[in-house]
């Protein structure tokens, strides 16, 4: 199973801002092992976020990102309590959510 | 001819002008591109692995590792890290934060010390489960000063042993670590190299390991960085936990005393 996440959000002044970082390989595809053979593809391909269920965050995320991934994005509303969770899912069907409360 | 070599001459000084602020400024984005990276260092998220490992109960006596002693006393974690190496009384040795490590799980957890460090670093697709408990081990002494006075004479020795190491010139290029990290304001490529004979260089360095090495994908013990220093000099490359290792940590920290460390860190 894929390890956690590390998610950070706050409130300050009507806007919520959340800063995740993702533990991820995401293999392109075009890498090859030190036999010469592929490093098949295995990259994050959905990312959303929810505040208290609703939906604030919707990314299509593909090879040309980082391995674990960094993704930092700010929305309007939250206060502090709020749930906030984020979810991911990757090329080979692996998922991932974690939750935290807005601080 | 004579004013084509004057030409030549004048575009030779103009070069040099601009080699020497195209340096400065390459200095300062490489400090900003730190600074981009630090918000989020992947070295959080194998900290956040090597808590839960410190806390499972693993190995064959299926213990966790909370009872383990890194100095401070059994489970004591705050600060440990930044007055370490030092002298243990129950092995009777100078023992660094990954050799104290390998000793609890050892003795807590029933590994034998094969299995213990057989995965000391990770590769891709081979993870690293030391390295993910020293991640949060050194995190733990986030904000602690370092602290390594080596008053005991065994670490007294052995901070004399790492020094004798840092300048001795040896193997195929007469090298020794003095050659790159004892001036000041030197560089390799665009490398700062570090002063490591002053507090403020050998602060510079020690403070911030474990770190995340973003050319590496992975966060590299202090272990791991001294050992391939070696290779990079051409030295035979020690074996892991050695003495040798040891002792110029010793001698480094002890430089470093009073630095306050910034756990874990990123780097290139």
């Amino acid at each position: 199973m894929a390890d956690p996440m590390k998610i950070r959000a706050s409130a300050k002044e009507g806007v919520t801002e959340v800063k995740v970082l993702m533990s991820h390989e995401m293999e392109t595809g075009q890498r090859k092992d030190s036999s010469g053979n592929l490093v098949p593809a295995h990259f994050i391909t959905e990312v959303t976020a929810e505040h208290n269920g609703k939906q604030v965050l919707a990314a299509q995320f593909g090879t040309a990102i980082s391995k674990n991934p960094y993704l930092a994005f700010k929305f309007k509303g939250g206060a502090k309590g709020d749930k906030l969770a984020v979810s991911w899912v990757d090329s080979k069907g692996d998922k991932r959510s974690d939750e935290v409360l807005i601080g | 001819m004579r004013t084509r070599l004057h030409a030549l001459v004048a575009t030779v000084a103009l070069g040099i002008g601009g080699t020497a602020v195209a340096q400065g400024s390459t200095m300062d984005e490489i400090a900003k591109y730190r600074e981009m990276l630090a918000d989020g260092n992947p070295a959080e998220l194998l900290e956040m692995k090597g808590e839960a490992l410190w806390k499972k109960p693993r190995g064959p006596r299926s213990a966790s590792l909370e009872q383990c002693d890194m100095g401070l006393g059994p489970g004591k974690l705050e600060g440990a890290y930044a007055q370490l190496p030092r002298y243990f009384a129950d092995t009777k040795k100078v023992m660094d934060a990954e050799s104290r490590l390998v000793h609890c799980m050892m003795t807590l957890q029933g590994f034998s010390e094969t299995e213990a460090t057989k995965n000391w670093f990770s590769k891709p697709g081979q993870d690293s489960d030391i390295e993910a408990l020293i991640t949060y081990i050194g995190g733990q002494s986030n904000g602690a000063k370092i602290n390594v006075p080596a008053r005991h004479p065994e670490e007294a020795r052995m901070a004399k042993v790492g020094e004798y190491i840092f300048y001795r010139r040896s193997g195929p290029q007469d090298f020794s670590c003095a050659i790159c990290h004892g001036q000041e304001g030197k560089r390799i490529r665009l490398q700062d190299l570090g002063k490591l004979t002053s507090q403020a260089g050998a602060g510079a360095a020690m403070s911030t390991w474990p770190s995340y090495r973003v050319s590496q994908g992975a966060v590299w013990t202090m272990q791991r960085r001294l050992i391939d220093c070696m290779r990079q000099a051409r030295w035979p490359e020690p074996s892991y936990l050695a003495d040798s290792i040891i002792a110029l940590e010793v001698f480094l920290q002890k430089t470093a005393s009073g630095t306050v460390m910034q756990t874990p860190g990123i780097k290139r």
